[in-house]
């Protein structure tokens, strides 16, 4: 079977978010990693391939010219083929015209199989996938905990606040991956070797299939973005080192106490 | 296709439901889309969509719905994203909404992009505040300004970036908006709504998912996004066994014990415990912070509490940035001791 993987460059934020001196995000002094949900999307893909033989898994990723680092890292791991999207005509997208995008790219592969991460780490919109389905009018099953296939069927076990459904649905199909999905696979010396001897396909905007300039970048955005600000980091309160537990103690007891909590 | 701008009216909410029984989401939805249609001067339209639900109807009333379109099919009996996306679209299609207002949980986060794809318009995720307002925010020189525009504002960046969407050319603008965030109003039980039945047929086909198994979480667990006090802890805890030194505190200050991702990782703790951007969002009165570095995620999902205590040994971790009284030390020592006079106190106040 062969499996489409869509994956995005995001930010790193859990080695720390640097902040300038201004109280402003510092992103380029935050290193760029492979979405953590489409990262467990994609081990979850090359587990499907390693269980059934002859399966192809396919990455892509729209972004910046640099986001062929975040592909190299996916073909290191096992990926057969990568797809770099890029083009300046797309930059500014929202989820509609990123979903356009993508689903435009994907038109020209064959594919049983569409998974995605949840959600990324910078937008947490959990949009694009749901969207990417809908443009190729296929079917979509979000927040999956579990992959099985069945034959010309996915069985998914599908996470909701307060209960799972496990639900099947002929392929193709679209799954939005949750962290729990992935199983670590890491990149093996001969998968990097292979990964800088593979080559990255590029598309543009030409090569994109049924989708009206209309459709693409920030022209094709119906949402704008009317203020943005990074949140300046709430300020510190106080901190102390008390000499002794019992001096500790005196103190989150006098400001409970000040705040009248007991 | 797409709606015209000029042909939209009312704000209209998806009243979720599931088994039967409306979420709390619904009710929250129904307060803020009353404020938004004040400054309209439209309707609040409430959708509800299931099987056998119009009994609900008079419920929707009471939280402020002025009108309710109820979809009711044996199809729509448990959520699926297929039957659920092609009412909602069928809804909007007929009815033509200004606004259309869906929870931010695990079901409307599936049905917002599927719909919103489906129809054509934009969709902002997740958003925790909503106002009625100018697009462009000032008046800018060649560029039209759009008076009473929605005005969505979210997070991002796990909460270090905030943005205010406006979705100026097409309809309806659409949201979904974080659980907990916006307040319900009072129920009025004598209010009534017009209730209409509507119901755009229903094929099955494969975009239809087959239901194998429905498997409820049977917990017990308190729901910490209710909690006024939460005693968290961290992998700073040390073991699960460790936690009873929370629980005490818990129990003395009249708090709930909830936890970091990392100790739902562990296994320590269930994840309906977790707090954080990948567990729940939660603005308790006071939130204890103990043995929890306090990693940006973490953060995202208590910030707005209160007034945050931490404990934790490192005096570099990244909660004492966020809180209003940090304490470097060792929980071990500190804790038990505070349970004690904490009780003392209570004791005394009673």
């Amino acid at each position: 079977m062969k499996i489409v993987v869509c994956v995005k460059q995001v930010p790193d934020t859990k080695g720390g978010v640097r902040f300038k001196p201004d109280g402003t995000l510092d992103r380029a002094a935050m290193l760029a990693i492979m979405n953590p949900d489409d990262k467990a999307g994609l081990e979850a893909a090359l587990k499907i391939k390693n269980e059934n033989p002859g399966t192809t898994v396919t990455v892509i990723t729209m972004g910046l010219p640099k986001a062929d680092e975040v592909l190299r890292e996916a073909l290191a791991m096992g990926a057969d083929d990568a797809i770099l999207v890029t083009d300046r005509v797309l930059g500014g997208a929202d989820t509609w015209a990123t979903s356009s995008t993508l689903a435009g790219a994907i038109r020209n592969l064959d594919y049983d199989l569409i998974i995605t991460g949840r959600q990324a780490i910078d937008g947490d919109t959990a949009q694009v996938g749901p969207q990417i389905s809908e443009h190729l009018d296929i079917p979509v099953i979000s927040y999956a905990e579990n992959i099985k296939i069945d034959g010309d069927y996915v069985i998914v076990k599908r996470q909701f606040e307060d209960r799972y459904h496990m639900l099947k649905v002929k392929m193709p199909c679209l799954i939005t991956a949750l962290a729990e999905l992935g199983e670590d696979m890491y990149m093996t010396p001969g998968g990097i070797f292979d990964a800088y001897q593979t080559e990255v396909t590029v598309w543009g905007r030409k090569d994109l299939k049924d989708v009206p300039d209309t459709d693409l970048g920030l022209a094709g955005s119906p949402t704008k973005i009317a203020k943005a600000s990074d949140r300046v980091a709430k300020g510190a309160g106080e901190k102390v080192t008390p000499d002794t537990p019992k001096d500790a103690v005196a103190y989150i007891v006098g400001k409970l106490s000040e705040k009248h909590v007991i | 296709m797409s709606l015209k701008v000029e042909e939209c009216k009312d704000v209209f909410v998806f009243a979720q439901q599931v088994d039967n029984k409306l979420n709390s989401i619904a009710f929250e939805l129904l307060g803020k889309a009353k404020d938004l249609a004040k400054d309209l001067d439209q309707q609040v339209v409430a959708v509800l969509i299931g099987s056998g639900v119009k009994g609900l109807a008079d419920e929707l009333a009471w939280y402020g719905a002025d009108r309710i379109i109820v979809v009711d099919d044996p199809e729509l009996k448990e959520y699926r994203t297929e039957p659920y996306a092609h009412a909602l679209s069928s809804v909007i299609e007929k009815y033509k909404p200004e606004i259309m207002l869906v929870g931010a949980t695990a079901i409307g986060r599936d049905l917002g992009p599927r719909v919103s794809a489906r129809i054509h318009t934009g969709l902002t995720a997740d958003c925790t505040q909503l106002d009625i307002g100018d697009f462009p925010l000032q008046a800018v020189e060649g560029q039209e300004q759009k008076h009473k525009q929605l005005l969505m504002t979210r997070p991002a960046f796990g909460g270090n970036t905030i943005a205010t969407i406006a979705c100026p050319e097409f309809r309806p603008q659409m949201a979904t908006v974080r659980p907990g965030v916006m307040q319900k109003q009072t129920p009025d039980k004598s209010a009534k709504a017009n209730v209409e039945e509507f119901n755009p047929g229903f094929t099955p086909d494969n975009k239809y998912a087959e239901i194998q198994e429905i498997v409820k979480s049977v917990s017990n667990v308190a729901d910490i996004a209710e909690a006024k006090i939460l005693v968290s802890g961290g992998r700073g805890v040390g073991s699960p066994e460790n936690f009873k030194l929370l629980d005490d505190l818990a129990a003395a200050i009249g708090g709930t014990v909830s936890c970091s991702r990392a100790v739902v990782d562990a296994g320590w703790k269930p994840k309906e415990l977790q707090v954080g951007q990948t567990g729940k969002t939660v603005r308790p009165h006071v939130y204890f912070a103990i043995g929890i570095s306090g990693a940006i995620q973490h953060a995202a999902g208590m910030e707005e509490s209160d007034i945050i205590i931490a404990i934790n040994k490192d005096e570099n971790a990244p909660i004492f940035d966020i809180a209003d009284y940090g304490v470097v030390g060792d929980l071990n020592l500190i804790l038990p001791e505070l349970t004690k006079q904490v009780q003392e106190a209570m004791a005394e106040k009673a």
